[in-house]
């Protein structure tokens, strides 16, 4: 088997020199009546070519390739340059451990050092850390932290945020000393009412955790949710789940926000049916002792030459053990820097120019389906990419099975999650969506009227 | 001159782009966003062409050893080869749906996961399984939650879990995260835990014991059984991180030894590369009676046909969105593929044999502070050397080779755990002990030279306190970097 370098000489030179006569030998630790179990109900080894075809068959039994697919919701497919693919599938990023060498890893280092860089800069806040899990596990971490730095047992979380990001919390503070108070928000805007917000908060909250663009695609005011949590000393915890997001809107660090999380798997990695995908963090300096996870800092070698190194790994668990500030350990590494290979691809115009064409794809369907008597886009301004569209005439269930009838997955059911909205579905636009295509869905979705 | 390319950011020049995309164009289509929440400048967000981005990030990889270029016995890692086959296989197009799709059009990829999950089963002798977690960190602190959960469902969650001196440095952060108090044990002269010992630990308020196996030490747990009766005599359960899985995959099952839950690293024992850092995945393993309290989603199979369950009464909830790393799990399941009926036990037959090649070897030139035997990796001490584990560390770059796991576990004094893995050769194994001898010898006869080294590599050594003392995490226009 090509994986065993080993041939059987080497085996044997190798027992000779050990000084044993069966491998088996080295296994006599091992409890006998239970060792060497039977492996009958494995399959026989696939070789090369029987693999590739094994796989391409559970390709074939999917079909969602056949479909126009208007799916968001936390997971957004973008156009990826080939550059990207080329550059982050060398070995030399895919298969090196966390760079405890860094002297032998500067690659990744200085590309974990860019990465923090551009997360910053995109939020307009002070310091990100090299990656998390994903949107939903960064979510809570800033939870965490927020609790965490101000000794605050509560925290405010905004009832429009992904709603997996809203189990994920609740599933991270279960067992630990936090409480969660959700803030419900206004179903005629869609958003947050920051008085009705300013009657909840109180000095024992930590912090607010509300999205923006929001669950159903709105933008939050967030430099007035941050204004009132600063009252109460807490801090400002913006998620976003849409990272194309970040340049085309206001950022969280310019409208006051002290913590920025989210997702941000629409920088050059595919769908991948949900991960791996890339969770970030980043947020006001005086919150950096409080980071969870792996940070890159700058450094000097012994003739004073610029380097990189993981840095402030007392906060760490393989230090603090059950006192760090988080028990990660591998993280997404290897999605943040296909990430800031697709960053300094694009560049300052690439990203606007498509942030800003999400945008219009998403308004010229807006426009088109405003005449239409069947459905109605609920909340009509201040969205980025996805809308929330109400089914007026039947079932949303119905409208979406007439829809893929026509090969087209038109949006989320949003009663999946949410009973008041139980006759909309989310639908969200990228730049991948041509026009022939969004007039084909605006097309079928006037035909059932 | 410094060999490090440039930043991005100072050779950012405004108006360049790598990219080219076709646009939507349309009449009459205006922006509905409100003025004040608009964003019109990205700042100093750089701005490179397409061959300048070509460049820097290859002249980056340059700067990177990985398992492509050579040894890395990085103990408790299991730095094995990652095979290009299963890369080809998680880039097939036609797995990458939204997380989203309806089951009906994505029953291939359900398939997949369920598959794995089979497998799995069979491999750990475990009733039952999820692939949800993204790490082995993560996949400890939902180990935890679900003997928290299983435990209240009881009647009482008790507060304390039990975590030898050898362990890794997450299991008592993902205790601790689980709402657990944490006890450390004493390991024995062996390295091992000690049922008499661990008698002295228990009492009422003992949730579990959380026991790595084979331990950091590269040793099995031989009275596993015997601590698996006085744990379950005790009310409590057995947790095992399974990070070394590699050292008996398809010889014993831990399911079969008395372990109620267990956490895998598919990035470890299944091949699926460590990206300099992760993704992972942590998958774990649960009995019975424990299994209602497994996080969501879950899938089921029924009339031919895989549905996937987004709630669970009784389970600890979600603790990663959608359906974890999955693409992880394709590379996961391309291997176990590969490898088949007839090889599975090769992988530990041959990961373990290295081992003991290298500790035969290198016994008398090291300290071999434990003297059990060695499963997958072996763990020797600085004591008694002229300089430290990590000068040698270092010196060892100078040969292409990554250096052994330092300082770890904390129980030996300047720890050297390495752990060869089943994908090297013996002639890779004799170069690597040829350097030891080397560096030794020099480390004898002139120590300076081997605490100033590495000499061959991009940089020098790194000084760590500097970066600390000085935090500079990110560039900033007009600063030195």
């Amino acid at each position: 088997m090509r994986y065993f370098p080993l041939t059987n000489t080497d085996r044997e030179e190798m027992k000779k020199e050990i000084g044993i006569n069966d491998v088996k030998e080295l296994f006599s630790d091992i409890p006998k009546e239970k060792s060497y179990f039977s492996l009958k109900n494995f399959p026989p080894m696939l070789h090369e070519n029987e693999l590739i075809r094994d796989f391409k068959k559970y390709g074939e039994k999917n079909t969602f390739s056949n479909f126009s697919s208007f799916l968001g919701g936390g997971a957004y497919d973008h156009f990826i340059p080939e550059t990207v693919k080329y550059l982050s599938s060398r070995g030399e990023f895919l298969t090196p451990y966390t760079p405890y060498q860094p002297e032998v890893s500067q690659g990744s280092l200085q590309a974990m050092f860019e990465y923090q860089t551009m997360i910053s800069m995109l939020t307009g806040l002070d310091i990100s850390n090299s990656s998390l899990y994903d949107g939903g596990t960064a979510a809570a971490e800033g939870v965490l932290l927020a609790a965490r730095k101000t000794r605050k047992k509560r925290i405010a979380i905004a009832s429009n945020i992904h709603p997996e990001y809203l189990e994920i919390i609740k599933t991270y503070v279960q067992n630990i000393d936090i409480e969660i108070d959700i803030v419900e928000h206004d179903i005629s805007t869609g958003t947050i009412n920051p008085e009705k917000l300013d009657s909840i908060l109180t000095e024992e909250h930590g912090g607010i955790l509300f999205q923006s663009p929001n669950f159903f695609g709105v933008i939050e005011d967030s430099e007035k949710i941050s204004g009132i949590i600063h009252k109460y000393k807490g801090y400002s915890i913006q998620a976003v789940s849409e990272a194309f997001s970040l340049p085309f809107i206001s950022s969280p660090g310019s409208n006051g926000v002290d913590i920025a999380v989210g997702e941000a798997q629409s920088f050059g990695l595919p769908l991948s049916f949900g991960g791996p995908f890339l969770g970030f963090i980043v947020a006001k300096k005086e919150l950096v002792r409080q980071m969870p996870g792996r940070l890159v800092g700058q450094t000097v070698d012994s003739e004073g030459k610029r380097g990189y190194v993981l840095t402030l790994s007392t906060r760490e668990q393989h230090i603090k053990r059950e006192k760090a500030t988080s028990n990660i350990c591998s993280n997404q590494a290897w999605c943040a820097l296909r990430a800031s290979i697709y960053l300094t691809l694009l560049g300052e115009s690439g990203l606007k120019d498509i942030s800003k064409s999400n945008h219009l794809n998403t308004t010229y369907f807006v426009n088109k389906v405003s005449d239409f008597s069947n459905v109605e886009v609920k909340y009509k301004r201040n969205f980025f990419n996805e809308i929330v569209l109400e089914i007026k005439n039947m079932d949303s269930e119905l409208f979406l099975s007439e829809l893929k009838k026509k090969n087209i997955l038109a949006g989320i059911p949003l009663k999946w999650f949410f009973e008041e909205y139980k006759n909309s579905i989310l639908v969200n636009f990228t730049e991948l969506h041509t026009r022939e295509q969004i007039d084909n869905f605006i097309k079928s979705v006037g035909e059932l009227q | 001159m410094n060999v490090l390319p440039e930043l991005i950011f100072n050779k950012s020049k405004k108006g360049k782009t790598g990219i080219s995309f076709s646009f939507n164009s349309f009449e009459n289509n205006t922006i509905a966003v409100d003025k004040k929440n608009r964003r019109d400048d990205l700042g100093d967000f750089p701005s490179l062409s397409e061959v300048e981005t070509v460049r820097h990030y290859s002249n980056l990889a340059r700067l990177n050893h990985s398992v492509d270029h050579g040894f890395y016995p990085l103990g408790s890692c299991t730095m094995k080869y990652n095979p290009k086959i299963n890369e080809a296989v998680a880039n097939i197009e036609k797995l990458s749906a939204h997380p989203y799709s309806p089951n009906d059009l994505v029953q291939g990829n359900l398939e997949i996961i369920k598959t794995l999950e089979k497998y799995l089963m069979e491999l750990t002798g475990m009733d039952a399984y999820t692939l949800t977690p993204a790490a082995g960190a993560h996949g400890e602190f939902a180990g935890m939650m679900v003997i928290r959960k299983f435990l209240s469902s009881r009647g009482n969650p008790r507060k304390i879990v039990l975590i030898p001196d050898s362990a890794h440095g997450t299991n008592p952060a993902s205790a601790h995260f689980a709402g657990y108090e944490i006890r450390e044990i004493e390991s024995n002269k062996e390295g091992i835990i000690d049922p008499e010992i661990l008698k002295k630990h228990l009492n009422e308020d003992v949730a579990a014991l959380m026991m790595t196996n084979p331990n950091t030490l590269g040793i099995f747990e031989k009275n596993i059984k015997e601590i698996s009766d006085i744990i379950h005599e005790n009310g409590s359960l057995l947790y095992m991180d399974g990070a070394n899985m590699n050292a008996f995959m398809g010889i014993v099952r831990p399911g079969d030894l008395g372990v109620d839950v267990i956490h895998l690293n598919l990035h470890k024992t299944f091949s699926t590369p460590h990206g300099g850092g992760g993704p992972g995945s942590g998958p774990i393993g649960v009995s019975n009676e424990l299994k209602e309290f497994l996080p969501v989603p879950v899938i089921s199979e029924k009339d031919s046909m895989y549905h996937v369950n987004y709630f669970s009464k009784d389970g600890i909830g979600r603790i990663k969105n959608f359906y974890g790393n999955f693409l992880v799990l394709v590379r996961a399941l391309a291997y176990l593929k590969s490898l088949g009926h007839e090889n599975i036990r090769k992988v530990a037959e041959d990961a373990v044999l290295n081992a003991n090649y290298l500790r035969k070897k290198l016994e008398p030139l090291l300290n071999l502070p434990f003297k059990s035997k060695t499963l997958h990796e072996v763990v020797f001490s600085d004591e008694g050397l002229k300089v430290k584990t990590l000068d040698i560390a270092k010196r060892l770059l100078d040969y292409n080779i990554h250096p052994f796991t330092v300082y770890f576990p904390l129980i030996i004094h300047g720890a050297m755990m390495i752990e060869p893995t089943e994908t090297e050769s013996k002639e890779t194994l004799d170069e690597f002990i040829n350097a030891m001898k080397e560096i030794l010898k020099e480390s004898e006869e002139n120590p300076d030279f081997i605490t100033n080294s590495p000499y061959k590599t991009p940089v020098s050594r790194l000084d760590e306190v500097y970066a600390a003392r000085n935090l500079i995490l990110r560039w900033e226009k007009g600063e030195q970097n």
